[in-house]
């Protein structure tokens, strides 16, 4: 508050009478470049950032598409030293770990999000769920695999595609949980009552009023976590591993995923296996993008906010 | 009368009753949404249980010195946390010293500055930098920006400060090959960027428009606008978003393990190799087992309670700002 006071009373002054391009240009020239430096930083900072994603984008497409064909997706990743292959095995097994975790994380993330919502309010323990829950959200990725890892991959001798499903859906929940909370929320709640002056229990209200109100909102959350855990690689690394060839029904040992298959190839000695590498990056980060733009189209849809 | 009137017409006429809904059922939905919201809490307190349990050993064989041992050598079965918790707070702490002035930066531009028909689109494209997945920002980094950042800042600089007192210390790079610390503090600074700048952006959004427009009617410039009006408004949740940041970068595995170079030793230059907590975990757990395995889980206790003790009080100042 300095600076301010004593400009505004140097201009004040000579305002009156003059005419308001004159007063304009009595500002102190120190207050008008301060401004023009606010004006310059804060667009460079915004033009650096939209510039990384450029470059990130470029790279990927320069490096990437080169490494596709039809072999990338048809045959499986090729075992050190071997020329060719694909990486069929490992886009499966991303969509059967990923499918995994969102068939899981979905029914317990909407209901726990309806419980908070609905039920629990601004009960003690609902805010204490909350409140862990936005902990959870942002909890280090690799301490869940580490947790995993003790709870499934230990007792069960060896990694498996089931352990990396349940590490992917304890990631997807918390973002559930918090977008269906945020926005059961938004529903009025005449609505609801509306619902209950027909006779309607509490959880019929919730199921056929209040979801279907909420609903464009619930599904952008679900894919909000699709995108999170599309591309998590740290907690695969513990519970899922990776394989060189199809991972066997019971997807027990190894199974090929697309993250750890990019970690370990990309920073491999063979050419062949960095190409695949890159291919295996451009796919999942546009799947990945794709995904966050259809999200948030689906949020600020005609319904949304 | 109205109810019973209603029970007549119903018996009378048995095909329009509709079942009536049960109590059983509605009970068994509440029960499930509320098993579905302790299961969270059950995951949490599983997280913290397992990892202590499985760091016990290592945190009874070498005690407290545990945390200021700087020894980290397999075939001699010694280990300690310092070398990876310095790594870890330094380069957090870089990141958010780079970042959070570009967060802030942006969300002015955002909200301030930006032009009505290119708010969508520009607020967009930063989210989308939160999509990227941190294994794309660890090749990246590690492809494109490292040789750039050796080339342009590390050769340069490591020249000009050589046998300078103390910058010639912080500022020299050994081996110029472009991982190091301060790379991985930059790249977390670019990651951190869109979650600060989206928190930022939104609570500068809540600020009502007359203090704004007051402020400007007493002529001020947008800076003393911004300076004296909006920041101040909303400092205490600016820092929420800031604590936020740094849980994330601490906690941040792929892209650091990319470009942080893995080397377990304590360094004074910025420029040098180092490690993290979460990249030491990365590189070596698949391999580890007895003693070390326990020493690993030993550094992602100590990991979760930082974390946890950063991301409470970031929770507590930012108070349920909306995070994408």
């Amino acid at each position: 508050m300095n600076a301010s006071p004593a400009a505004v009373s140097a201009s004040a002054p000579g305002a009156p009478s003059a005419p308001a391009a004159q007063s304009w240009g009595r500002v102190r020239a120190s207050r008008r470049s301060a401004d023009k430096l606010l004006i310059v930083a804060c667009t460079g900072a915004t033009v650096l950032g939209a510039l990384v994603l450029g470059s990130i984008l470029l790279m990927l497409i320069v490096q990437g598409v080169q490494g596709f064909s039809p072999a990338l997706f048809t045959q499986v990743t090729p075992g050190p030293g071997s020329a060719g292959g694909g990486i069929a095995n490992a886009i499966l097994g991303s969509l059967v770990m990923t499918a995994l975790g969102i068939v899981v994380a979905t029914p317990v993330g909407v209901l726990a999000g309806t419980y908070l919502a609905e039920y629990g309010r601004a009960s003690h323990l609902a805010n204490l769920i909350r409140f862990l829950n936005d902990i959870l959200l942002s909890a280090p990725s690799i301490l869940i695999g580490l947790f995993v890892y003790t709870l499934m991959v230990r007792p069960m001798g060896g990694y498996s595609g089931w352990a990396g499903g349940v590490a992917l859906a304890i990631i997807a929940t918390p973002v559930i949980v918090r977008t269906t909370e945020d926005m059961l929320r938004l529903v009025p709640g005449t609505l609801r009552e509306a619902g209950a002056a027909l006779g309607a229990p509490t959880s019929i209200v919730i199921r056929s009023v209040t979801w279907r109100a909420a609903q464009s909102g619930i599904v952008t959350g679900v894919l909000l976590a699709l995108a999170r855990i599309a591309g998590e690689t740290a907690p695969l690394l513990f519970t899922a591993l990776n394989n060189n060839s199809w991972f066997s029904p019971n997807l027990m040992g190894g199974v090929a995923n697309l993250p750890v298959m990019i970690y370990q190839f990309a920073l491999s000695p063979y050419e062949n296996w960095r190409q695949l590498a890159w291919a295996g990056a451009l796919l999942i980060t546009v799947t990945i993008l794709g995904l966050s733009i259809v999200a948030r189209l689906v949020l600020s849809g005609p319904k949304g906010r | 009368m109205v109810a019973l009137s209603e029970n007549v017409a119903v018996a009378a006429r048995p095909e329009i009753a509709r079942r009536p809904p049960s109590p059983a059922g509605d009970r068994l939905f509440r029960t499930a949404a509320f098993a579905s919201a302790l299961l969270v809490l059950a995951v949490l307190a599983g997280i913290l249980g397992s990892i202590a349990y499985g760091g016990w050993p290592a945190f009874r064989e070498f005690g407290p010195g545990f945390l200021v041992s700087s020894a980290w050598n397999v075939g001699r079965e010694q280990y300690g946390a310092l070398v990876a918790i310095i790594g870890t707070l330094v380069s957090a702490l870089l990141a958010l010293v780079i970042g959070v002035p570009v967060s802030l930066g942006i969300a002015i531009y955002l909200t301030q500055l930006c032009p009505g028909w290119a708010r969508r689109p520009v607020a967009m494209t930063i989210e989308l930098l939160a999509a990227v997945p941190s294994i794309i920002y660890g090749m990246w980094g590690l492809f494109v920006f490292a040789p750039l950042f050796a080339r342009f800042v590390q050769i340069p600089v490591s020249n000009l400060v050589e046998g300078m007192p103390i910058v010639g210390t912080l500022f020299y790079a050994q081996v110029p090959s472009g991982v190091g610390v301060l790379t991985a503090g930059i790249i977390l600074a670019i990651m951190i960027v869109p979650f600060v700048a989206s928190i930022t952006r939104d609570m500068l959004d809540q600020i009502p428009t007359v203090l704004r427009e007051s402020a400007y009617g007493i002529g001020c410039t947008t800076w003393e606008v911004v300076r004296h009006v909006l920041i101040p408004q909303a400092s205490v949740s600016i820092i929420g978003a800031i604590m936020l940041g740094l849980g994330r970068a601490l906690g941040e595995t792929m892209a650091v393990t990319f470009v942080i170079g893995n080397a377990n030793r304590l360094s004074a230059s910025i420029f040098d190799p180092g490690s993290t907590i979460a990249s030491r975990i990365a590189n070596e757990f698949n391999e580890a087992d007895g003693l070390q395995l326990s020493s690993l889980m030993a550094l992602g206790c100590i990991l979760f309670v930082v974390t946890f003790i950063v991301l409470i009080i970031a929770r507590l100042l930012v108070r349920r700002a909306k995070v994408a």
